[in-house]
């Protein structure tokens, strides 16, 4: 016998994962062989969580009902009269945030250059070309758009300062570091757009007047780094790249470059410092890149996302951007969804949507034994979500609420997970990839190390030693000398307040 | 804007440190130093400013109109406290043995801010000893990662003999694939233990080795002082850069118990009748051009190293202690009626390079070496206060003679075109057989990293440059490579301002201290009756009694060497990291 559980994000949100569980456990308890299926085109219904035993569509609102439908309707296959629905809702209607394409408009539709042409591609930078470099950057500043790396710096303004910097040369760099654990969307970019990503490299570059581009690229991608290379080669075939583009007088260049593997390379001094030929350790700011960037010159780095979106938005204009979005967040914002989710998957959703919607809605729940417990947002050095403020709206401004957007990654972590292992897990990561220029991360992070080390080779929590960690990490904040110091204790400290609550063990 | 509450009006953009420093204001430092630029990375000069949600380093910052900021607050002790701490968790406490104990800004930092060891010692992540080099010895274990070597060697020297490698708790200033330092290209000129900011790297320590020669030795030993030492000294014992002390050096000299103090400055004399002469010769002959000065170790070093074309163009004269050492241990030897094995020479150097120079093979004269110990001024202080000899409040004493008699030309070989200068004071005089007019030539003097200028010398125009630093250097070596530029004579010091930037000199964080010391240096030369080394009355005699003539049969014997390409020696260092893997 076949039982369907409505899978759709909103009965998803409902709560349908954990009933279909739990036909699962009651035909284990009861021995009754059946199909639990979970089916995303079932459609809804209101008040419960659409179930379809043997072709009858039935509404169960708890475990409670389920256990009484199990019984009645599987077991002894008998139909179940109070529970059965009339008006079931068409899948579409289901879902409460649609996916919004704007940088996956391309995704899976085209395979060479001629392809994405006849898509409309390239079609931005000819209009932009026409325009004055500070147009395009207006335009830019007016749809909001901020950075995707990580810090949400405002693009149009980063552009402003490179333009107004006098200076014989100029770069722009596109960091497709992708350090970030639980960070995949840059990859899916350039495997699925890599012309895109050219187009807005290119548009960049004309705004700002930079006659060189470098594509910083984490060498564990080689296998997409080919695609892109195919595509700047196709780019430079058709003119779009090189000498006078397109007429205009322009000219750019684009090179390639591949970055050893550490994490501190994604932060754009030390990334910049890579290109040239060093170690990968951060510069003090300021000057920033803007200023003294790449070999001294004025520099522009952007996240791939970021800039994937500068070509929609040339073309559909600012104004259109604005529509998807918050107020203090414009546009769409991809998600990577992993960690114990059912389904690791990159999301493009308007930014202010909920936690609980990406979770259940699109990463459909937690897989295994376990239940959810927290989520981590933005990275690994971002902030530890509990269960219970999963309804908090993801945007720029969420930081205020303790809830880091960072680079869209979404890590959910089940109850399975202890805090030590969970601390063990951060703290090794930092340790390991702290690139040792300053003395409060270098070295604070060792020490928690150790301290974190003990506890876990002992066994038990040492609260003492935790306020010890909060001090190590709020100095680490006020006084390192580049982002990944001055954020560890995000993690850190919600982690711990986690603890003090009782939401972790 | 207002530091601490306090308002004050500047004029030109600076650094929040320069200025806090300029008002008296004390903050704290480890990772900064004049000679390099900022490095940002210590997090000791923290300071607090209104509208910064986090806390700025002061030698990054620049100051803005109506920019408030604190620079003691609690915030900000508790930060530089507690990297205080994080530092002294990787820090061995050797401090009763250290080379630089009294003299170390971890120490001094820690004192001053009252850090106990409240976190366990964790030991440092590398505890590599590096003693291969004669120059320099390298105690990683004490190395705080303040890059100020990394940065020395590159910006100064343009060397890179270091880099940091590895991450986080696990860096360390590495040679390339760990090789020892005296295999690399490493020339020697410890640039990199003037800036060490703790004992790390330091000269290689020679002064124990002295001490007991001195304690309990039967030999005669005599002691020379090079031109740079006497401006610096004093700053061992809190005196400011350029206090002129050659005599209270002189009489710490003798109470430490050495037999004969003698001045390095006889020595430069004797170099520049030999190398003048050699100069003179050449000019005779037409070339080979141009002509390099010798006296500088480190350039020696680079030279053979790096440019091994330039071997060819070396002066033949050996540097000046070398030479004086080789008339002590003959000529003075016989007045004394002792053989060269009986006399030991230490020389007291500003430089580490110089330890390295006296170990050549070509510069032993039949067994024996014209000098056995090299110090460097900071060891000599160290050897003065551990003795404690009140040297502030020592009397003025004399040099020994005879070669303890020198002119105003020797006295300038301790900074920047000094050389230069005193060899055309000579050359003029020799080649045109006239008085010279004015004796300062003000086209060499000056601290800029290339000086050039063409001289008339009777009816010859001699083209002659002046570079300091081997970044500057290569530069301009680079140029000649490419025919741009052409000099008959060229003087080459590797350290900042020559000498009296020397890697072996006080350390020092005032940003003037070379100039201050060049200013000493020129007014002890106008403080000289005799300003020509030919008219030394002392090396006349020498000449007379000895050496008969410049250039002459003894002269080549005991003032004179010759170099080698040794330019392939250090490329192979691949095999450290092949050694690694095998073992
Ligand atoms: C430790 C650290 C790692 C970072 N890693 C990345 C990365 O992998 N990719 C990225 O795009 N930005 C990364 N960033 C952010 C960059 O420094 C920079 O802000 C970003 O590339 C700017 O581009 P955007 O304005 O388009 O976001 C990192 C920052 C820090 C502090
Ligand atoms: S905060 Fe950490 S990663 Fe950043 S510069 Fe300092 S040591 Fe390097
Ligand atoms: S380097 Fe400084 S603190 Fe370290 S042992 Fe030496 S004197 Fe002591
Ligand atoms: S002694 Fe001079 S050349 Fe050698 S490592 Fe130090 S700074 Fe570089
Ligand atoms: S060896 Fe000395 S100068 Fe070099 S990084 Fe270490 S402490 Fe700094």
């Amino acid at each position: 016998m076949k039982i369907k559980v409505a899978a759709d994000p909103k009965s998803v949100l409902e709560g349908s994962l954990e009933i279909a569980n739990y036909f699962g456990y009651l035909s284990g308890v009861h021995h009754v062989q059946v199909d639990v299926e979970r089916d995303a085109n079932l459609g809804s219904c209101v008040g419960g969580i659409l179930v379809d035993v043997g072709g009858e569509k039935y509404r169960v609102k708890d475990k409670k009902e389920a256990a009484r439908l199990f019984v009645q309707g599987v077991i002894l296959r008998k139909k179940v009269e109070d529970l059965v629905v009339k008006k079931v809702l068409p899948p579409e209607e289901a879902r409460i945030t649609q996916e919004v394409p704007i940088v996956k408009r391309n995704f899976g539709k085209y395979r060479d250059i001629d392809g994405y042409i006849s898509l409309g591609g390239y079609e931005a930078l000819k209009k932009a070309l026409k325009m004055k470099p500070e147009k395009v950057v207006e335009e830019v500043k007016n749809s909001g758009l901020r950075g995707r790396g990580g810090a949400g710096f405002p693009t149009g303004l980063k552009w402003e300062s490179a333009l107004k910097e006098k200076s014989s040369e100029k770069f722009v760099v596109c960091n497709a570091d992708e350090g970030e654990p639980g960070t995949f969307k840059d990859r899916v970019i350039i495997e699925e757009d890599p012309h895109a990503l050219i187009e807005g490299m290119i548009i960049s570059a004309y705004a700002v007047g930079a006659s060189k581009g470098y594509i910083y690229i984490r060498g564990e991608y080689s296998d997409v780094a080919e695609n892109l290379k195919k595509a700047i080669s196709e780019a430079y075939d058709k003119g779009f790249l090189g000498e006078d583009i397109l007429g205009s007088g322009f000219d750019f260049e684009l090179v390639l470059r591949f970055g050893g593997g550490s994490y501190i390379a994604g932060e754009e001094t030390a990334l910049l410092e890579s290109i040239e030929g060093r170690a990968a350790r951060s510069r003090f700011k300021p000057p920033y890149p803007t200023q003294k960037g790449l070999f001294g010159k004025p520099t522009v780095v952007n996240n791939v996302e970021t800039l994937v979106k500068v070509p929609w938005i040339i073309l559909n204009g600012a104004e259109q951007y604005k529509k998807y979005g918050t107020e203090s967040s414009p546009g769409t914002k991809l998600f990577s969804i992993c960690g114990k989710a059912n389904k690791r998957v990159v999301v493009e959703l308007p930014l202010g949507v909920t936690l609980r919607e990406i979770v259940y809605a699109y990463g459909e729940g937690v897989y295994g034994e376990g239940e959810l417990a927290m989520v981590q947002t933005g990275g690994k050095a971002g902030t530890f979500v509990s269960k219970e403020k999963i309804d908090v709206k993801l945007d720029f401004d969420a930081v205020k609420e303790g809830v880091s957007l960072g680079s869209g990654a979404i890590v959910l972590i089940d109850d399975k997970s202890t805090f030590l292992d969970i601390a063990l897990n951060v703290i090794e990561f930092f340790e390991h990839e702290s690139c040792g220029k300053c003395t409060p991360c270098r070295e604070g992070m060792f020490l928690m190390k150790k301290i974190v080390s003990k506890m876990v080779e002992e066994g038990k929590i040492d609260y003492d030693a935790l306020q010890e960690i909060e001090r190590i990490v709020l100095i680490m904040k006020d006084s390192s000398l580049c982002g990944l110091g001055q954020s560890v204790h995000n993690p850190m400290i919600s982690l711990i307040r986690m603890l003090e609550r009782g939401e972790v063990a | 804007m207002t530091i601490n509450g306090r308002e004050y009006e500047f004029d030109k953009p600076m650094t929040v440190l320069d200025t806090a420093r300029k008002v008296g204001i004390y903050i704290p430092t480890l990772c900064y130093h004049p000679r390099i630029t900022q490095n940002g990375s210590c997090r000791m000069c923290l300071v607090e400013i209104e509208g910064q949600r986090l806390l700025q380093t002061a030698c990054t910052t620049y100051i803005r109109d109506g920019m408030k900021l604190w620079t003691h607050s609690e915030r900000v002790k508790a930060a530089v406290r507690h990297n205080l701490e994080l530092l002294r968790m990787i820090h061995p406490d050797d401090c009763q043995t250290c080379e630089v104990n009294g003299r170390c800004e971890l120490q001094d930092l820690l004192q001053r801010f009252g850090v106990e060891r409240t976190i366990d010692y964790y030991g440092n992540a590398v505890d590599i000893l590096d003693e291969s080099s004669p120059a320099i010895r390298r105690d990683l274990e004490k190395c705080v990662k303040c890059f100020r070597c990394v940065k020395a060697c590159e910006e100064i020297q343009d060397l890179s003999v270091y880099a940091m490698i590895k991450r986080g708790h696990y860096e360390y200033p590495a040679t390339a694939f760990d090789a020892p330092v005296y295999n690399t290209v490493c020339v020697g000129c410890g640039q990199c233990s003037f800036v060490c900011p703790v004992g790390a790297i330091t000269e290689k320590p020679d002064w124990r080795k002295v001490l007991e020669l001195l304690e309990d030795g039967d030999k005669v030993v005599i002691v020379q002082t090079a031109p740079a030492t006497r401006v610096a000294i004093a700053e061992e014992f809190g005196a400011e850069p350029g206090t002129i002390s050659t005599g209270k050096m002189v009489a710490a000299l003798r109470r430490l118990g050495f037999d004969y103090v003698f001045d390095t400055n006889f020595g430069a004399d004797l170099t520049i009748v030999e190398e003048g002469n050699e100069f003179v010769e050449r000019v005779n002959k037409g070339g080979p051009f141009p002509m390099f000065t010798s006296c500088c170790p480190a350039w020696v070093n680079y030279a053979e190293k790096v440019f091994p074309w330039v071997t060819k163009h070396l002066s033949s004269a050996r540097s000046p202690h070398m030479m004086l050492g080789a008339i002590a241990k003959t000529y003075f030897a016989d007045k004394i009626g002792k053989k060269p094995e009986d006399i030991v020479v230490v020389s007291i150097m500003p430089c580490t390079a110089k330890k390295d120079e006296i170990l050549r093979d070509q510069l032993i004269i039949d067994g024996w070496q014209p000098v056995d110990y090299v110090l460097t001024t900071r060891e000599l202080g160290k050897l003065i206060r551990l003795k404690g000899i009140p040297f502030m409040s020592l009397p003025e004493e004399d040099y020994d003679h005879p070669l303890g008699v020198s002119t105003g030309a020797a006295a300038i070989f301790g900074v920047t075109g000094g050389v230069m200068e005193a060899a055309l004071r000579t050359a003029y005089e020799v080649i045109t057989g006239e008085t010279l007019p004015k004796v300062e030539f003000d086209e060499v003097r000056g601290l800029d990293g290339v000086r050039d200028a063409t001289i008339k010398i009777g009816d010859k125009e001699v083209k002659i440059a002046v570079v300091h630093g081997l970044k500057n250097t290569e530069m301009l070596l680079k140029k000649m490579e490419r025919g741009e530029v052409f000099y008959h004579f060229v003087e080459v010091m590797a350290c900042p301002g020559g000498c009296i930037g020397g890697g072996g000199q006080p350390k020092s964080l005032d940003p003037d201290v070379i100039r201050k010391r060049a200013e000493a240096i020129y007014e002890i030369d106008e403080m000289m009756e005799l300003r020509k080394s030919h008219e030394n009355p002392a090396i006349k005699q020498l000449y007379k009694e000895f050496l008969k003539k410049p250039l002459g049969e003894l002269s080549e014997k005991l003032l004179h060497t010759h170099y080698r390409d040794r330019s392939k020696e250090y490329l192979n260092l691949w095999k450290y990291y092949e050694k690694e893997r095998v073992s």
